[in-house]
């Protein structure tokens, strides 16, 4: 434990010496606004690509609606602070809290299905809160919502980026943590050992959601202007791809995966195409040959000398999850 | 009455659609156990490939009827060839790995057709030519309307069931698919060449999809390389809502949601149509998860 305690303190200060160089740099205007937008996206996809890793790495259930999930936080936030003029942060946490109750009516009755059955439907239901914005006058139609003030500085999304992930990861190792774990290896051992499996696949839906609500919130007061449109089915696959990419189960894999192909849509943006061809192929790739993704299931941990702790936990890829 | 008949009939031509795509879902997942993702997207390249195939025969001075079914056998023919491609190099390293790896390189295969089809064909829609020329008909002198081109999507989806059927039923092949759909391991003891037999269920899956995309081709005129996606997981409701692995329930829920597709555009809601789609799926999963025409399987331990 103590040691845990230790690398834990260790991770903080990094992290914060992180931001101060960063916002030292941004001060000194040695980063210029693209660099600084793609700072801000990093840090948005990272709390979605953490998130998600949640539900799809850590509880083995597979979603591929996190969109939907950002898209209601997204508006929330945007229409609290443009029609009602409510404190930013505040309007953040709504946002996180309402697309959460989505996450949990929308765990409760779909939950029951697995594997295929989960991705589609959750999926479908990404689609159908689409669907349903691109339909509602007052939140814009498909033209969207625009003019929302653009309060999401670095040192919010940083720290709010930081509380995602430190959140998250005590979650993993807590005693709710091991029991979502253990419903991705076994689901049936799972449940015959006692672990109420409805409760932590919920729990672990409507935690995802809140944080990918709260990121939804901060990238609609980063860019002036939602719209329905740009959380679709490939905002969707975009977040997924960040997961696998870095290694399901892995929160530093997470992370990496979401700094990744931050970069490479920055630097890929005048050939869409090209991009959407790349993150298919590295896909097919990977899921061929390191099903594991870049980091496996390796721990967040700043020392690599941890191999021990490493090594002991399999990755997804030697389990069954059908 | 006549209105509501009149939009039975535009609904079964759509759901003609869905169901001929369906049933390569449903075929596939029957036997592998993995919803195709780029099964789609193998709509489009067919429809893209009738596209091509019926301009060049055109424009070679062939009649109507001749092109038609020219274009539809060869587009059916590269689009097996490309399912078989698809399953050799995609799937098969996969087949021993977990489910959730296999599904992520469907939906890699799927992103990988769409944009190298934006790529190469660039992102606008192509119009489709008109291979047959469109005529109404009258029925029965009531004013209920069908158009030639919905005589020929039912015809054309006919043929292909009592083609499948045969396939399925009475031939080789066909009796491989379903012993290695209801036990692989057991099929390939019993001296079944189960690559073989995947191979074929892709192949006969894509080439209807493929005439599927032509058939779509020419009842909208209009293609475009993102044109797989919509259609293709609709496509997948429908197979879920007649049953997973069921060919009967494949027809059916095509035909099904077609006609309640239909139904809520002639009510005015057309953009809530998708929405409505996704609804039902839900719906159908929690209430019936096997479908109305599927096994109730039980979970072993």
């Amino acid at each position: 434990m103590k040691k845990i305690n230790q690398k834990f303190w260790l991770g903080i200060i990094v992290a914060l010496a992180l931001y101060g160089v960063v916002q030292v740099l941004l001060t000194a205007g040695v980063l210029d606004d693209v660099q600084r937008s793609m700072l801000l996206l990093i840090c948005v996809n990272v709390m979605l690509a953490v998130s998600l890793n949640l539900i799809n790495g850590i509880t083995g259930q597979f979603s591929i609606g996190h969109a939907g999930f950002m898209s209601v936080g997204a508006y929330t936030s945007a229409i609290l602070t443009l029609d009602y003029d409510v404190p930013f942060i505040l309007a953040i946490l709504a946002g996180g809290i309402l697309a959460a109750i989505c996450g949990v009516l929308i765990g409760i009755p779909t939950l029951r299905l697995n594997g295929d059955y989960l991705a589609i439907a959750t999926l479908g239901f990404g689609e159908i809160i689409r669907i349903i914005l691109l339909n509602t006058e007052y939140v814009g139609g498909a033209s969207g919502l625009s003019g929302i003030p653009a309060k999401s500085t670095w040192t919010i999304m940083f720290f709010f980026m930081l509380i995602t992930v430190v959140l998250i990861n005590n979650f993993i190792r807590s005693t709710h943590g091991r029991a979502c774990l253990a419903i991705r290896e076994n689901e049936i051992a799972a449940e015959a050992m006692g672990i109420n499996t409805t409760l932590y696949k919920v729990i672990a839906f409507t935690l995802g959601a809140l944080f990918a609500g709260m990121a939804g919130g901060l990238s609609a007061h980063t860019f002036y202007v939602i719209t329905p449109g740009s959380f679709n089915f490939l905002k969707s696959f975009e977040i997924l791809v960040m997961v696998v990419l870095g290694g399901l189960g892995s929160t530093a894999g997470s992370i990496v995966g979401a700094v990744f192909v931050t970069l490479l849509y920055t630097y890929l943006r005048d050939f869409p195409e090209w991009r959407m061809i790349i993150y298919s192929i590295v896909l097919i790739l990977m899921m061929i040959f390191r099903p594991g993704g870049l980091l496996g299931s390796t721990k967040f941990s700043l020392k690599k000398f941890g191999k021990k702790e490493a090594k002991a936990n399999g990755g997804i890829s030697d389990s069954s999850t059908s | 009455m006549e209105y509501f008949i009149q939009q039975l009939i535009n609904g079964i031509s759509v759901g003609s659609i869905y169901a001929l795509i369906a049933l390569g879902y449903t075929m596939v997942y029957g036997i592998i156990k993995l919803i195709n993702f780029a099964h789609g997207d193998v709509f489009m390249v067919g429809s893209f490939i009738g596209l091509f195939s019926a301009r060049y025969l055109a424009s070679a001075g062939l009649p109507p009827v001749l092109v038609l079914i020219i274009s539809l056998i060869f587009s059916m023919t590269v689009s097996a060839l490309l399912g078989i491609t698809i399953e050799r190099f995609a799937y098969k390293p996969l087949r021993k790995s977990t489910r959730i790896a296999a599904l992520i390189t469907a939906i890699g295969v799927s992103f990988l057709l769409e944009y190298t089809g934006v790529l190469v064909l660039g992102p606008q829609a192509q119009g489709f030519p008109d291979i047959l020329a469109k005529k109404q008909f009258q029925l029965f002198g009531t004013s209920i309307q069908v158009e030639s081109n919905q005589v020929m999507i039912l015809i054309t989806t006919i043929i292909l069931m009592i083609i499948l059927q045969y396939i399925v039923r009475y031939t080789k092949t066909g009796k491989a698919m379903r012993a290695v759909s209801f036990d692989m391991e057991a099929a390939r003891l019993m001296g079944i060449n189960v690559d073989r037999t995947i191979s074929a269920t892709f192949a006969i899956g894509s080439a209807l999809a493929a005439a599927a995309g032509v058939i779509f081709g020419m009842t909208y005129n209009s293609v475009d390389p993102l044109m797989g996606v919509m259609p293709g997981l609709k496509a997948f409701v429908a197979a879920v809502l007649g049953g997973i692995g069921s060919i009967p329930g494949a027809l059916v829920g095509g035909l099904l949601l077609g006609t309640v597709e239909t139904e809520i555009s002639s009510l005015g809601y057309s953009s809530w149509r998708d929405g409505v789609a996704f609804a039902v799926l839900i719906l159908i999963l929690i209430f019936k998860p096997s479908g109305l025409f599927g096994k109730n399987v039980r979970e072993k331990v």
